[in-house]
């Protein structure tokens, strides 16, 4: 198993005390994709994140367990984190105009994560960066080498920033809404890309989405959260038979053209969802 | 410096009675002041200043009874040399606290360096110049006292560009040198720790800023190490931001620390100002002032171009 998490909480000290926004969620991953969704706050982006220990210094995270690759997270030395981070899992953040550092170029962000793992000279890295920046098909790479994030469009530093984590040849990826910022038509192209790639290399993915059909299209299993909590696992396939309602009720507010609906439903909230 | 030029000349302090004293008689008196041209009206006054101005000429002092070019000459380097040095100090104190506040912020290190530039932020600046002085001078007698050389070793060393540390170094003369060094130390200590107190509190600000930003945890996510994360990503973002900061403390420093030059009798900018200003030395105040205002703007532009060096985005 590349991941297992169990009963993982995360808490945040606020003026009113302790904010619970993890409440024991388990799971686990291996080669395979998994997509999780869930609104704004459910908890699915820093679930993620606990596994790479990305959350900022005041969260208080407990768990039974939480291991990479039989690795203790909890109990691991900084140390042994970085070798983690970047070596074998990467991160995709959502938004490339935030998450690429604006004063580097492109190839320089991608040759430094190349040469943080591998140990090779400036020029090997230069090289590798324009040989990643192809393998996202980027076709003109040399100029998008040199570019700045700001003179790149989103789709673009969305390829750039997947080059970057692809460059230590990560055992498992990890995207945090990917496609999020993008256009739809551009949306399509990323994803389809990442599928290609993880497929090909043979990782383990997460797809953090709020986009429901989207991600049960593209992943082999999908955990919904909400409030916390994962409400529901299915497989990609049993997208229809799903028993929780706010599942249910995330479907039933989605428009389609084949069975229109005169007015969508607005979903109720039953605070028992919540206990 | 039209404002400046009409100050002068409305204030109700007659020029021409600080130079011949009040106890002169009437006729010398009209004399003087058609020798200075103040009978004419005050536009003729000011196109004959502004005409001297293009050739280089910023008139004469009737304090020191030289040029005001020659007094800034003078003046000037004293100024030139102790915000220099303390300039240099409060940046290579103040950036890296800065920075180590912001990783650290919460902590007691964050506290403590927090304390630390409140109290130079707050104390003013003349009475940390005296407890300076009473301190090392007149109780522990580590720092020499006020001046900036002493009296045996004045005029000693032929100058050359008026820094005296400098100039004892073309000289090969090591004694004036570390006399000036150590009459520098003071002043420009005192000088630093205030600066340096505001840097450390920018660069802290910044760097807040800068470590919440998504390339931080993109860094992180990297697996980059903590200090080339903290230096290379989040830094190299504030940069920009930091140089305007360095050039506006700096040029605050050079327009002369008034208070500090005065406490430490030291002969710069700031004193000279001081004393044309009590004298009513209207040529000396002008020029004075107008070399300050050109240094602001020399600063502010150098300030610009860095910006074009750090950040791409500004094209």
């Amino acid at each position: 198993m590349l991941v297992e998490m169990q009963n993982l909480t995360i808490a945040f000290p606020t003026p009113q005390g302790m904010s619970q926004a993890v409440r024991g969620v388990s799971m686990t991953l291996g080669q395979e994709k998994l997509g999780i969704v869930g609104e704004s706050g459910s908890g699915k982006s820093i679930s993620a994140r606990a596994i790479l220990r990305l959350l900022p210094p005041q969260a208080v995270v407990t768990a039974d367990v939480l291991r990479f690759d039989g690795i203790d997270i909890k109990t691991a030395s900084e140390r042994q984190m970085r070798a983690i981070r970047g070596r074998r899992a990467g991160l995709i953040l959502q938004d490339p105009k935030y998450s690429l550092n604006p004063i580097m170029t492109a190839g320089s962000q991608i040759a430094e994560a190349w040469r943080n793992q591998k140990k090779g000279s400036r020029r090997e890295a230069a090289e590798a960066a324009l040989d990643l920046l192809s393998q996202v098909q980027i076709r003109d790479v040399r100029r998008v080498a040199a570019a700045y994030p700001h003179e790149l469009s989103g789709g673009m530093g969305q390829r750039v920033m997947i080059a970057m984590m692809l460059a230590p040849d990560p055992e498992l990826l990890i995207a945090d809404e990917p496609t999020s910022a993008l256009d739809a038509t551009v949306q399509a192209e990323i994803l389809r890309l990442m599928e290609d790639l993880v497929s090909r290399r043979g990782m383990g993915l997460m797809l953090i989405s709020h986009d429901l059909p989207l991600v049960s299209h593209f992943c082999d299993r999908v955990a919904v959260m909400y409030a916390g909590r994962v409400v529901e696992e299915l497989g990609a396939g049993e997208l229809l038979h799903a028993k929780h309602p706010y599942t249910r009720g995330l479907l039933e507010c989605l428009p389609t053209l084949s069975h229109p609906k005169l007015r969508l439903p607005v979903m109720a909230r039953d605070p028992a969802w919540l206990a | 410096m039209l404002v400046t030029f009409l100050i002068g000349r409305v204030m109700p302090i007659d020029p021409v009675i600080a130079i011949i004293g009040d106890h002169a008689p009437e006729d010398v008196v009209q004399r003087v002041r058609v020798e200075l041209g103040l009978d004419r009206p005050l536009y003729v006054q000011f196109g004959i200043y502004v005409w001297q101005l293009l050739h280089g000429d910023l008139g004469r002092s009737v304090m020191t009874s030289n040029t005001v070019v020659e007094d800034i000459q003078r003046y000037f380097p004293a100024t030139i040399e102790l915000a220099t040095v303390a300039i240099i100090v409060a940046t290579l104190v103040g950036v890296p606290l800065g920075v180590l506040a912001a990783v650290r912020a919460g902590s007691k290190t964050d506290v403590g360096i927090r304390i630390l530039c409140l109290a130079g932020h707050s104390i003013p600046i003349f009475l940390l110049a005296l407890i300076s002085l009473l301190v090392f001078y007149a109780n522990l007698g580590w720092a020499p006292g006020p001046g900036r050389a002493d009296v045996a070793f004045e005029g000693l060393v032929p100058v050359v560009t008026g820094f005296l540390t400098i100039d004892s170094l073309i000289a090969w003369d090591w004694d004036s040198f570390y006399d000036a060094l150590a009459h520098l130390a003071q002043p420009a200590g005192v000088l630093a720790y205030f600066s340096m107190a505001y840097i450390a509190r920018m660069t802290r600000a910044f760097m807040l800023d800068a470590l919440a930003g998504e390339y931080v945890i993109t860094a992180r996510a990297k697996g980059l190490s903590q200090l080339r994360v903290i230096w290379r990503h989040a830094f190299g973002n504030i940069a920009v931001r930091l140089v305007t900061v360095l050039a506006l403390t700096y040029a605050g420093l050079l327009e002369g620390a008034v208070v500090t030059e005065t406490v430490f009798s030291w002969p710069g900018l700031g004193q000279y100002l001081t004393v044309s200003l009590l004298n009513a030395d209207m040529n000396a105040v002008l020029g004075a002032t107008l070399v300050v205002g050109l240094i602001y703007m020399a600063l502010n532009l150098l300030a610009d171009a860095a910006y074009k060096l750090l950040d791409p985005r500004v094209s």
